[in-house]
């Protein structure tokens, strides 16, 4: 250990666990210490391995619970209801399939950084092994889509994982665990410490943020002419403190900002020095200024292949300070110049301040030709589609969502897609924790369950989930729980009847063959939504839309809406992969042969 | 561009200090296997009962961001105490056991024992035509060893994979972070 470092790492003591606590069974345990962590809801399915700590959930009358229709929902409602609401989110399933069916969820609350406990049953520790009626190996399975796992051998040591795991999901750079727990330790009695009594198991970080690099940082971005601020999920992770000291910081340096799409709503998207997301599918103004900046200010985000483009063709002349928690995003796909590892609202909270002393002696050049080129950037108008008076386009009705929900506390979640492309580009956020979508694992039918989880933690807000009709039928069943738990969830299906990304990428790159990407029969979504017990609404001409999503705000229960779009349009702008941000096509420049063959092994 | 791509890849040692708990080797492995990174050699044994911790020895190869990387993901696993480098610390030992198995009759008899004198290899079994010599010391050493027994009459080699430790009296509990600190 050294004074010059600026880690602390306190290695857990093997001191003997301490014979006081209050005697109960690991079932109630579970509870207790679900609601010792502050867990006001949990999303989950009963099963075999789990019937205990349901017993115990039986007589409870604070945790609320959510009963799903398959535990992928369980997963991703608790992901929505983390991302919502900066809490960990929580889920309880059973042995075997309960646990499989987990599996995704947690690779994408992995990806996306997600903290989730996941409380899973096992068969008892006696039959683990034999290949017993719905064991499987869970802490096997899930050992690389979480970021810890527990297998719990006995009842003396479940009150301390317990605590250990709500403190692993919440701590650094968050992430979902599983806690295994077989059906003879949620049987059996033992001592139950609270959390602040309980030994610490794991090593303990403690970062600080390096001063040295704060002021290289500040002298980095003061003399900058062409600075851009590149931020990501990082930032929403933080938590609130984050997102102002970004506000504060961006507002006070005249710089402008992009993001990547987790990063959405951490800096609010009518101001003027916000360029919109950038990446693949980015805006024409946002790829262009990481392309040609000078100094480039990435706060929690990891320079993924989505955003980056090219990887040599990356941002070639830019000088590049990288905050963020976990240090091996450092230096991982793109090398940076001023590596900052620490939570991004201190770090942000210091930046800020050694930017104003500095302020305070000289001024920093202008960045007014680099405005006037953004400005010409921005007059391309790289969202510009073709209106239509016939048909509903997606562009269009992701618009007048936006419009005729912005006196609304909305939430919006959705599905993985052109439909999720489309609501980030056209749907606008100005707080953090409004915006819940797959980013990091793509997964087709998180949005549906996520809006549960949004709803759960907001009752009153209006939660809305951007659709495809592909995506939502992956969890479509989980309209069902909508309507048993009275949660309003609104589910806004662009319906072009295509798998429209992957019909995009097929005519774009595969010579418009168009291989199992159109969907010959799909449900009336109308007649389903009835079918549910929920109400369903059509829109199929422009001219009835308006009317027919006031229609559907106002609905005090769940719905699902079936906007009939436009079926061929394409998502622009795009970075053709194999190029580099400045080598977009956009709507009205599209040809066909954009990709080479080199690019088609990229995307 | 990735930092020092294009660079030559080198062998690293790196000691893992890790919570004794189960499954702690299939995370660690997990890691190389997802990750596509390389092992030459892994050896593991818990080292301290009292404090539940284990020690693991991998050696493996790559540029020199790759074996960054390799660092800071390892240091990231929950039950991983910390990572040493050995191969960048000056004061890191590292050391290798084998059995060797020859076979022999004659003059290559009495050359066999003839080369394990000069590698201080000790003979731990003997029949009329044949040795199995134990030996150890660093990697390359135990390498040219068993060179130079293949011609004699080689049969089979066993061998432990590196182990490390580093000189003087402190414990091996600078973690992978700190070093960087303290390198800077």
């Amino acid at each position: 250990m050294t004074t010059t470092s600026n880690i602390a790492q306190i290695h857990p003591a093997s001191e003997p666990t301490p014979l006081v606590g209050i005697p109960m069974s690991g079932a109630e345990m579970v509870v207790r210490a679900l609601k010792d962590h502050g867990v006001d809801t949990l999303f989950g399915y009963p099963g075999g391995a789990v019937l205990p700590i349901y017993d115990a959930l039986f007589s409870d009358e604070d945790v609320r619970h959510i009963l799903v229709r398959h535990e992928q929902g369980a997963g991703h409602a608790a992901e929505g209801y983390a991302r919502s609401t900066g809490k960990v989110g929580c889920a309880l399933v059973t042995s075997g399939p309960g646990a499989t069916n987990m599996v995704t969820p947690l690779a994408d609350a992995l990806l996306d950084s997600i903290p989730m406990v996941v409380i899973t049953g096992q068969v008892a520790t006696h039959l683990i092994g034999t290949d017993a009626f719905q064991e499987c190996d869970t802490v096997g399975i899930t050992r690389s889509c979480t970021k810890h796992n527990w297998l719990v051998s006995s009842v003396d040591d479940l009150s301390a994982i317990l605590h250990e795991a709500f403190y692993v999901a919440r701590s650094g750079r968050p992430g979902p665990v599983v806690v295994d727990i077989p059906k003879d330790v949620q049987f059996a009695t033992g001592m139950y410490l609270p959390p602040e009594r309980s030994p610490k198991r794991s090593k303990r970080t403690v970062r600080h943020v390096d001063a040295m690099k704060i002021a290289e940082a500040t002298e980095l971005m003061a003399t900058a002419q062409r600075p851009v601020f590149y931020t990501g999920g990082g930032v929403i992770n933080a938590g609130p403190r984050a997102s102002e000291a970004l506000r504060a910081l961006v507002r006070e340096t005249g710089f402008p900002i992009t993001s990547t799409l987790m990063g959405l709503g951490a800096f609010p998207a009518p101001d003027k020095q916000w360029l919109g997301m950038l990446g693949m599918h980015g805006s024409w103004e946002a790829n262009h200024a990481m392309h040609d900046c000078d100094v480039m200010i990435c706060v929690g985000a990891r320079f993924d292949d989505r955003v980056t483009g090219r990887l040599d063709a990356f941002s070639p002349n830019s000088k590049k300070i990288h905050i963020d928690i976990d240090p091996s995003s450092i230096n991982k796909n793109v090398r940076v110049d001023v590596p900052i590892i620490a939570d991004a609202a201190e770090a942000l909270e210091q930046l800020l301040v050694a930017w104003r002393n500095r302020a305070k002696t000289s001024k920093p050049p202008s960045t007014k030709t680099w405005w006037d080129q953004i400005e010409g950037w921005r007059n391309r108008q790289g969202f510009a589609y073709r209106p239509s008076n016939d048909v509903i386009k997606p562009q269009y009705a992701i618009e007048r969502l936006y419009a005729l929900t912005r006196d609304k506390d909305v939430y919006i979640t959705t599905e993985v897609g052109q439909h999720q492309m489309w609501a980030a580009q056209y749907f606008h956020f100005d707080k953090p924790n409004h915006w819940m979508t797959s980013g990091g694992l793509g997964t087709m039918g998180y949005g549906l369950p996520a809006a549960l989880g949004v709803q759960a933690a907001h009752p009153g807000a209006l939660v809305i989930d951007i659709a495809g009709e592909a995506s939502v039928q992956m969890t479509m069943q989980e309209m069902s729980t909508a309507v048993q738990h009275r949660l309003p969830i609104k589910i806004f299906i662009l319906n072009n009847e295509w798998m429209g990304m992957v019909r995009q990428w097929q005519q774009l790159l595969h010579g418009e063959r168009y291989s199992h990407s159109y969907s010959e029969a799909l449900p009336d979504f109308v007649k389903l939504a009835e079918a549910f017990g929920a109400v369903g609404i059509r829109a199929e001409k422009p001219d009835e839309l308006d009317a027919k999503i006031i229609q559907m705000i106002n609905e005090p229960g769940p719905v699902l809406f079936d906007c009939r779009v436009a079926k061929t349009e394409n998502c622009f702008p795009m970075i053709p992969s194999g190029k580099p941000h400045n080598e977009m096509i956009l709507a009205d420049t599209f040809v066909g042969d954009e990709i080479d063959d080199d690019g088609k092994k990229l995307v | 561009m990735p930092p020092h791509a294009g660079e030559p890849a080198e062998s690293r040692t790196l000691a893992i200090m890790v919570d004794n708990e189960p499954g702690v080797l299939a995370r660690v492995v997990g890691l190389f296997s997802a990750r596509g990174y390389n092992i030459e050699s892994l050896t593991v044994a818990e080292t301290d009962k009292s404090a539940h911790t284990s020690r693991i020895t991998v050696v493996t190869r790559g540029e020199p961001n790759i074996i960054d990387q390799i660092k800071s993901q390892l240091d990231r696993i929950v039950s991983v105490r910390n990572v040493i480098d050995v191969t960048r610390d000056p004061n890191g030992v590292q050391r290798e056991l084998a059995l060797v198995k020859v076979r022999s009759t004659g003059a290559d008899r009495i050359e066999a024992l003839r080369v394990s004198e000069i590698f201080r290899a000790k003979v731990i079994d003997t029949t009329l035509e044949s040795f199995i010599f134990e030996m150890t010391g660093a990697s390359d050493k135990i390498d040219a060893f068993i060179d130079l027994m293949r011609p004699i009459g080689l049969v089979e080699v066993s061998r432990t994979g590196v182990l490390s430790i580093h000189r003087g009296p402190e414990l091996d509990r600078v973690s992978t972070a700190e070093a960087a600190a303290l390198a800077k």
